[in-house]
């Protein structure tokens, strides 16, 4: 594990990172814009076309992104401890089913976009609650029972969208594969998902050892005095409103998730610093925002004028960087 | 008379619908050094977890170290119990990567805390730890390339950093070879005699005399038989706990037990 010194040093460097990210979200698209712009439109002044572009459309949209990846990548880590599999990611358990079923429904029924991101998130948590009440049982909380509950309301609510798309008008059908691809277009205001992340972090990072001993087994982390059900109920909780609120923000993104925690992993393991969930949090989340808002601008500029669903482009650059790194590792240890 | 480490009243377990003990009186002061003999799915592992606190007992009281159990293990009083009882496992899990150092530092976590990262006396105790189980040197080495044996010591280094004083293990000698399963019993013989007690399920009644000073038999149809251990690991007496016949052999002052 790092040292607290290194710790705060690698966050250093991350935050570094982020806010680059976030200006080259802002210096860059279809309209040229000067450093002096964006420095007048960071500085609150009143200016030209360039500024209001920046203040209007481009600050915001790169927050949400920023936002969106560092929800979804938190929500992946704590996933990913809470079914202690490297695998597993916010979408295996049908949290984003829910609420692409509740997103396209409103769609169908014609309603406006405040109440579709209002119908994406309600069926978020219905599918959570649904998962969170038919896994829970009586005693027996296990990983699989779990897994595989959310595995088929995933699948249950893949029927249903796969059904409003076969139904539903020409006109609407454009607009429900980009939410179903991920898009950051339509997100309308960045601070309610950075509030939830924060919140996020917040609350988890005083129980981050906690969560070290959990990802070594239920048992050892009882023997050691971790009230194993609570936490674990916790991070379920928290974990599916963290999707939720990502989901709602910008439509299913895919891979941020799965991807971002286990980057972040195998970057802490060639340090030697191992598995230590007080780093590998805070990393993910900034991590992850600047992943996808390097996507985000990348999505938005690649084919400009013309956008393509962000989901899209991180899971094709995501796969194959994901692959190589993967088939990589193992060489390295014989 | 000082307060028991562990007491048992009336204390009933069951799993399954089968029951393991009933009626239970035990207690375990310091310095005792306990082995749970039994055949297999006899409980011997369902006690244990539940003397730790992991399960609740189905009836009796239990106490440990003046906590009673099952409240103190399970909820907000798994800490305070965690700082006075270790539990070793019979199956250790690595599903993520992690170093060995790291693993022997999850041993101090009930000693931290919330915001505390570990020490150098942390370090200190950790490398102590490493050292007692023949482990230094290894502590950059990564957990998942670590043969069954030395995972095995590397668990019993995690409990020793743990700092308990109750000390419940869960067949300690798994996947360890002769010298170290020697080696094994003679540190928690020491730690025994330093002031605190053990509690150890083993399957080999020999290592069992030899190193324990009083054994509890679990005969599996919730009959139980424990005391001294020259008094109750005889021959006669395995005979009947495992079903097969058994003869005891005496080499220098040791007693052995070989099917016959």
């Amino acid at each position: 594990m790092p040292s607290r010194r290194r710790a705060l040093l690698s966050l250093a460097v991350l935050i570094g990172l982020a806010l680059l990210s976030l200006l080259v979200a802002l210096a860059a698209g279809s309209l040229p814009v000067s450093a002096a712009d964006v420095l007048c439109a960071l500085s609150g002044n009143k200016g030209g076309m360039a500024v209001e572009v920046i203040n209007g459309l481009r600050l915001p949209r790169a927050l949400a992104a920023f936002a969106c990846g560092g929800l979804l990548a938190l929500a992946g880590t704590l996933m990913q401890v809470l079914l202690r599999n490297p695998l597993a990611d916010p979408y295996v358990l049908g949290i984003s089913g829910g609420a692409a079923v509740g997103a396209l429904s409103a769609v169908l029924a014609g309603l406006t976009l405040a109440l579709m991101n209002l119908a994406a998130f309600a069926g978020a948590l219905a599918a959570m609650l649904l998962v969170f009440g038919l896994a829970h049982g009586d005693s027996s909380w296990t990983r699989s029972r779990l897994l595989l509950t959310g595995v088929i309301v995933a699948a249950g609510c893949g029927a249903v969208v796969a059904l409003i798309l076969s139904i539903a008008p020409e006109e609407g059908l454009r607009g429900m594969l980009f939410w179903l691809m991920g898009d950051l277009g339509h997100a309308i205001s960045p601070w309610p998902a950075l509030a939830v992340l924060a919140l996020g972090l917040v609350v988890t990072l005083p129980f981050a050892r906690e969560l070290n001993l959990l990802s070594r087994g239920d048992t050892l982390a009882q023997a050691l005095g971790v009230s194993v059900t609570h936490v674990k109920r916790g991070i379920y909780v928290l974990a599916s409103l963290l999707t939720a609120v990502a989901v709602t923000t910008a439509g299913s993104i895919g891979f941020i998730g799965l991807v971002v925690p286990h980057l972040v992993r195998l970057a802490m393991i060639r340090l030697g610093w191992g598995n230590d969930q007080r780093l590998l949090l805070p990393a993910s989340v900034l991590f992850g925002g600047s992943l996808l808002v390097l996507a985000d601008t990348l999505a938005r500029t690649v084919i400009a004028p013309q956008q393509l669903p962000v989901g899209v482009l991180t899971a094709l650059l995501g796969v194959p960087v994901f692959l190589f790194l993967l088939g990589r590792q193992p060489h390295e240890q014989r | 008379m000082n307060t028991p480490l562990l007491e048992a009243t009336r204390l009933e377990v069951n799993i399954g619908g089968h029951r393991i003990c009933r009626d239970l009186d035990w207690r375990v002061d310091v310095g005792d050094s306990w082995a749970i003999l039994g055949r297999n799915g006899a409980g011997k592992s369902t006690l244990l977890a539940t003397l730790a606190g992991l399960r609740a007992q189905q009836g009796g009281g239990l106490n440990v170290a003046g906590l009673a159990l099952p409240h103190a293990g399970l909820g907000a009083g798994a800490r305070a119990m965690a700082r006075v009882r270790g539990y070793l496992s019979q199956h250790q899990f690595d599903p993520f990567a992690s170093t060995v150092m790291e693993t022997v530092l999850v041993g101090r976590h009930p000693h931290l805390g919330r915001w505390d990262w570990e020490s150098a006396e942390d370090r200190r105790i950790a490398d102590a730890a490493l050292n007692e189980l023949g482990l230094d040197g290894f502590a950059e080495r990564e957990v998942q390339t670590l043969s069954g044996g030395e995972r095995q010591r590397l668990a019993v280094a995690q409990l020793l950093a743990q700092q308990p004083q109750l000390f419940l293990l869960d067949e300690p000698l798994t996947h360890l070879d002769l010298s170290h399963q020697v080696a094994v019993m003679e540190l928690f013989g020491r730690r025994a005699a330093a002031g605190a007690a053990i509690v150890a399920v083993l399957h080999d009644p020999g290592f069992a005399a030899r190193y324990c000073r009083q054994a509890l038999l679990l005969f599996g149809n919730d009959e139980w038989l424990a005391g001294p251990a020259a008094d109750v690991i005889t021959a006669e007496n395995l005979t009947r706990l495992y079903g097969h016949p058994l003869r005891e052999l005496g080499v220098d002052g040791d007693r052995w037990f070989v099917p016959c």
